[in-house]
């Protein structure tokens, strides 16, 4: 407990009165290890550690004050505008020792849940395109942060949080220290964040290989580069004008599905006619992400990530034509799906073994897992076997993922639940600089 | 190493009027250390980042060097920004850590090493180059970093407030890590801070922005000992220039109750826009404490003393004739003077003390403009 003449100033949106609990009296990296929570970090300049804080795990950072406020007030300011990234809970300044002298000022921030830095996930034993499906989503992040105006300043996989989404990622972002907000990005900006990135990026999986967590014969520039073309990809889909001749206007709509596709509505399209009418030109204006989890969202309430959102509309799709009911009202339909296919089959899995995936990748991997028995046994395996089969032979060898981060889920057992710390000396992440 | 000219260059955000940097003149000789400096919103860092290519330029144009840049990428201006990035990777060693930019580049291995070489020597790194950075303490690794930026020899290098997040200590010490790695490698620095201290302490040369607009530039010790408006003479130098604007009458400006006389040929070229008056500058530094009656001199009621050791600082108010505060700003705020005085001989509060500008260290400026007549 803090038991000195601290005059400790607390700036939150929620304060959590447990907060008072933490040892703010110690510098952050002498903290003891039961006021902690084992968990991977990255790479990172400044001192970062991890804490239980009512039931919950917040991400503790020492740095400067006027940092810690500017960017407390980036991270609110992303959460309006609904783009992936960390919750800010808080900043703490006014710490001091027991003899008096100050402390760093510190930023708070919730962890994710169900969400991995990217060194933990090669560490495990992986698919081989792992580094390309996250490079994947940074991509889509980025596109996401500059449509928004923000720069970032310090791209890289540390700075980025990764979620399982169905068959790829979400990435989520963690540190906006270096980041701006401004009302449009100019491309010399988006550049400039593209190619840090790409360096980043490289450097960080050549330390992989330099740490033997990668394969030698990956192409670390290679990959890096593919940032670059799949942001390319992407920006152009959603920003770029097009032009065709006045008979042509098909592709007004195909334009709106192409972006639909890619997991975003478009708000405000620009349509354009030349003075003598026959040509158009149209330009997406204003683009949301997150499609497909708001349609979801509004057909069943369940709040996942987009591609988990694409998957599952892709069941209640074929349940739809199954039980040959494509005339009914669509919302009747979701709500059957719901409660008859979707929450038996998650919830018949046992208790304990809940903490492996979130509900909706499980339900995915089931989705997965009976496509396979199906094609082994040559029939349509229903759902109830599927998941006694899944449940017995695949999830038990599956990672704790929420573990991990050892967060206490509400239907998780009691008591502990982090993973161990690595012990490999080799993996110590907190690089300091200063 | 390249020369850096700004020439009208003008940055206006789109959905504003008044311009962000207003048709900024500023040439950068090679090897300088030229710090950008003023209060927030100024201009300096979006100056800086029309330097690096981040910022449009809407008018004007910025040359490095004879090339004009202005609508270059910011990677293929061959400048850098350092302390944008310096987490090092912990598998890599010292060497790789400092090179790996290259390697992606496609440089030659051979190349790569001797410019690695080179950097370490200049950095005191040389013992660690085959070393894992967790063998090194948090100045060398900061270092490491550093060298980053160095093996890429760039024609400029940009550094926008790298200090901001560090703590007090580790500031000034890096501070001057800076400086004189700069002198060493004698690479053309472009630096912004909002700390004129800083810029005093670094700078070969400074440049003082206010909103948008370039107030002047020129050595710390021309910056101090001959501001050219107002705002440079209140912005530079802690504790801040006593500055108060002052009737004038019968060729004296009414300081308090005083008279201070002002030269004929300043007299002479007061303008209308000055309404009869003139705006006086004198540093705490340049009071004497005097005897009361002294020509020249005037009243300043003790508030508060401020005791250092090496020195002590008065806070105190002028009064006039009758009986109101003139308009004078210091360091401690309105309505107040600084006086330095000798740390063995302070007075006591409530006290009042008469101080007199030694000659020739007051600085004069228009009332209207700002401008500086002497």
């Amino acid at each position: 407990m803090s038991g000195t003449a601290q005059r400790l100033q607390i700036t939150a949106a929620n304060p959590d009165p447990a907060l008072l609990d933490l040892p703010w009296h110690i510098p952050l990296a002498e903290w003891p290890a039961e006021t902690l929570a084992a968990l991977p970090r990255g790479i990172s300049r400044h001192v970062v550690r991890f804490a239980r804080l009512s039931g919950r795990v917040i991400a503790i950072k020492e740095i400067g004050e006027t940092v810690a406020y500017r960017e407390y007030e980036l991270l609110r300011q992303l959460r309006k505008l609904a783009v992936p990234s960390v919750e800010p809970v808080g900043v703490i300044t006014g710490r001091r020792a027991p003899d008096g002298e100050p402390l760093e000022a510190v930023l708070i921030t919730q962890h994710l849940q169900f969400s991995l830095p990217y060194r933990a996930l090669f560490s495990q034993a992986l698919r081989p395109d792992t580094a390309t499906r996250l490079i994947d989503a940074l991509a889509v992040l980025m596109v996401r942060l500059h449509l928004a105006g923000f720069y970032w300043g310090d791209v890289s996989l540390s700075n980025t949080l990764f979620r399982r989404d169905a068959e790829t990622f979400a990435a989520y972002l963690v540190d906006a220290e270096t980041g701006d907000l401004h009302d449009v990005l100019t491309p010399g900006q988006r550049g400039y964040d593209l190619e840090v990135a790409r360096v980043n990026i490289i450097g960080e999986l050549m330390d992989l290989q330099a740490g033997e967590f990668l394969d030698d014969t990956e192409d670390a520039v290679a990959i890096g580069d593919a940032l670059a073309v799949r942001y390319e990809e992407l920006w152009r889909a959603l920003t770029e004008t097009e032009s065709f001749g006045f008979g042509e206007r098909w592709r007004v709509q195909a334009r709106i599905d192409r972006l639909n596709d890619l997991g975003f509505d478009v708000g405000e399209l620009d349509i354009t006619t030349d003075l003598d009418g026959t040509s158009v030109r149209i330009q997406p204006k204003v683009v949301d992400a997150g499609h497909h989890s708001r349609r979801l969202m509004r057909l069943t309430g369940l709040d996942v990530q987009e591609n988990q959102a694409r998957r599952l509309l892709n069941d209640l799709d074929e349940f739809r034509a199954a039980t040959d009911r494509q005339a009914d009202d669509e919302a009747f339909v979701a709500h059957d799906w719901l409660t008859d296919i979707f929450e038996p089959a998650v919830r018949s899995v046992p208790r304990e073994l809940r903490g492996k995936l979130e509900p909706a990748q499980i339900y995915h991997e089931l989705l997965d897992h009976r496509w396979y028995l199906s094609q082994q046994e040559h029939r349509d395996v229903p759902m109830p076997e599927v998941v006694t089969s899944y449940v017995r032979t695949i999830l038990p060898t599956r990672p704790d993922e929420q573990a991990v981060l050892g967060t206490r889920a509400e239907d998780l057992r009691d008591g502990e639940t982090a993973a161990p710390p690595r012990g490999d000396d080799d993996f110590d992440p907190d690089q300091l600089i200063g | 190493m390249a020369t850096v000219t700004f020439d009208h260059a003008t940055r206006i955000y789109p959905g504003t009027e008044r311009p962000a940097v207003d048709a900024l003149n500023l040439h950068i000789e090679d090897g300088e250390f030229l710090v950008l400096v003023g209060p927030s919103g100024c201009g300096k860092s979006t100056s800086l980042r029309m330097l690096a290519g981040l910022e449009d330029v809407n008018a004007g144009r910025i040359l490095i060097g004879d090339r004009d840049v202005t609508d270059v990428q910011p990677k293929d201006r061959d400048i850098a920004m350092v302390f944008q990035n310096y987490a090092l990777y912990p598998h890599m060693t010292v060497a790789d850590n400092m090179g790996f930019a290259l390697k992606i580049a496609g440089t030659p291995k051979a190349e790569i090493r001797q410019r690695v070489e080179e950097a370490a020597k200049i950095l005191d790194l040389t013992q660690y180059l085959d070393r894992k950075p967790k063998a090194l303490s948090g100045g060398q690794r900061q270092r490491v970093a550093m060298g980053r930026a160095i093996v890429r020899q760039p024609q400029v290098f940009l550094m926008d407030e790298p200090l901001s997040n560090l703590d007090a200590k580790l500031r000034v010490q890096t501070r001057t890590q800076i400086a004189s790695l700069q002198r060493r490698l004698g690479v053309t620095t472009v630096y912004v801070t909002h700390d004129q201290t800083e810029a005093l302490t670094m700078g070969d040369r400074i440049a003082v922005l206010k909103d948008g607009i370039l107030q002047q530039v020129g050595t710390p010790r021309d910056m101090y000992d001959t501001p050219a408006n107002v705002f440079v003479a209140g912005f530079i130098g802690s504790p801040a220039m006593n500055i108060g604007t002052f009737p004038v009458l019968e060729g004296a400006a009414s300081v308090g109750s005083s008279r201070l006389a002002l030269p004929r040929e300043v007299v002479s070229v007061l303008t209308e826009d000055d309404k009869g008056h003139i705006t006086v500058g004198f540093r705490p530094e340049s009071l004497d404490v005097v005897a009361p009656g002294t020509p020249d001199a005037f009243p300043v009621v003790v508030n508060l003393v401020e005791e250092l050791g090496s020195d002590a600082f008065v806070y105190g108010s002028l009064t006039n004739d009758f009986g109101q505060a003139a308009a004078v700003h210091s360091g401690a705020g309105d309505a107040q003077v600084i006086v330095r005085v000798d740390p063995r001989q302070v007075p006591p509060k409530g006290a009042t003390i008469s101080v007199r500008i030694r000659p020739n260290e007051q600085h004069l400026f228009h009332a209207g403009s700002g401008e500086r007549i002497g």
